[in-house]
């Protein structure tokens, strides 16, 4: 049973660090990873003016939903 | 040479800026329930952390494939920048309460001088409300050094980074004896965030496959990116709040 607790805190620290009140930017990052990925493999050039302009935009998101809520 | 000084920058901001919020933890804890138990909390959990750093660290040298350790970390580095980012952004711009370190000394001396003492030695509470401080702002800081240390092949230096912050912030507010609440801890958590950003998408990138002209200098035209879209977001926030205000006024 205390096996079972301390996996459960365990895994609870690891979702409020990563996922939090932001679940947003973890899912963003995880789109925009990908997406780079799969750019990357046909034209890497794209990428690296993609991945920079996502990243932006996701920031840009998720601070006005911050602010939103605020 | 660039990525070095930014990575131990990167860490030592980082790190102060945590070690700020465990110290007013320390503090309570000392000056309410007894010094002894409070530094003895907090010296277990620098232990502790030490040990999750030199375990780790090697271990995910030795074992995991570069570029999937630079996809995993960076990702990891991208989300955890971009939430310190955003809320700094926030509090920069008035839409959030700044961090009151005053405030929170308060809170916690409150709430442990309402709490019985057990014994006359080692005080448990004490012990604990430490350990715990000390460990959870820590393990942040170790995620943020073994992540920016492993990826760029420099844990020695982003280990150091983080002690020398430690020693430096928990130095001196030991030595005045107080909580340090007149660091800037916003502006810090701002330029760490961009850091923290900046290079999230430069390992994330690499480890999916991007190759970033001019290697180690993208670092600087990102940062420089970045830096320019938070300035404007902080003007942007900054000026349509009051309008908000006034038109609730209204």
């Amino acid at each position: 049973m205390s096996v079972w607790r301390a996996g459960a805190a365990f895994g609870r620290f690891w979702w409020d660090f990563i996922i939090g009140d932001t679940p947003e930017v973890a899912a963003g990052v995880a789109v925009i990873v990908v997406a780079a990925w799969l750019v990357a493999v046909r034209v890497s050039t794209l990428a690296v003016v993609l991945m920079p302009l996502a990243v932006v935009a996701l920031l840009l998101s998720s601070t006005w939903r911050g602010r939103r809520s605020s | 040479m660039a990525a070095t000084i930014l990575i131990a920058l990167s860490v030592f901001g980082a790190c102060v800026v945590e070690t700020v919020e465990a110290l007013t933890i320390v503090m309570a804890a000392g000056f309410t329930r007894g010094w002894r138990s409070a530094l003895e909390g907090s010296a277990v959990a620098l232990l502790c952390l030490a040990i999750v750093v030199a375990a780790l660290g090697p271990a995910l040298v030795h074992y995991v494939p570069l570029n999937v350790l630079r996809l995993v970390v960076g990702s990891l580095l991208l989300v955890l920048g971009l939430q310190w980012l955003r809320k700094a952004l926030l509090r920069a711009s008035g839409y959030k309460a700044k961090h009151d370190e005053d405030a929170i000394y308060r809170r916690e001396v409150e709430r442990l001088s309402s709490q019985p003492r057990t014994g006359s030695g080692r005080d448990a509470t004490g012990f604990v409300i430490s350990f715990k401080g000390v460990f959870l702002e820590g393990m942040e800081v170790v995620m943020i050094v073994l992540t920016l240390g492993l990826s760029s092949g420099h844990l020695e230096i982003a280990t150091i980074a983080a002690a020398a912050a430690v020693i430096a912030v928990g130095g001196i507010g030991l030595a005045v004896a107080r909580q340090l609440s007149e660091v800037p801890e916003n502006a810090m958590k701002l330029g760490v965030g961009l850091m923290l950003v900046t290079f999230g998408t430069f390992w994330s990138g690499e480890g999916a496959g991007v190759r970033w002209p001019g290697s180690d200098l993208a670092l600087l035209v990102l940062l420089a990116l970045y830096g320019g879209v938070a300035w404007l977001l902080v003007r942007g926030l900054g000026r349509s709040r009051p309008t908000v205000q006034a038109a609730e006024a209204s």
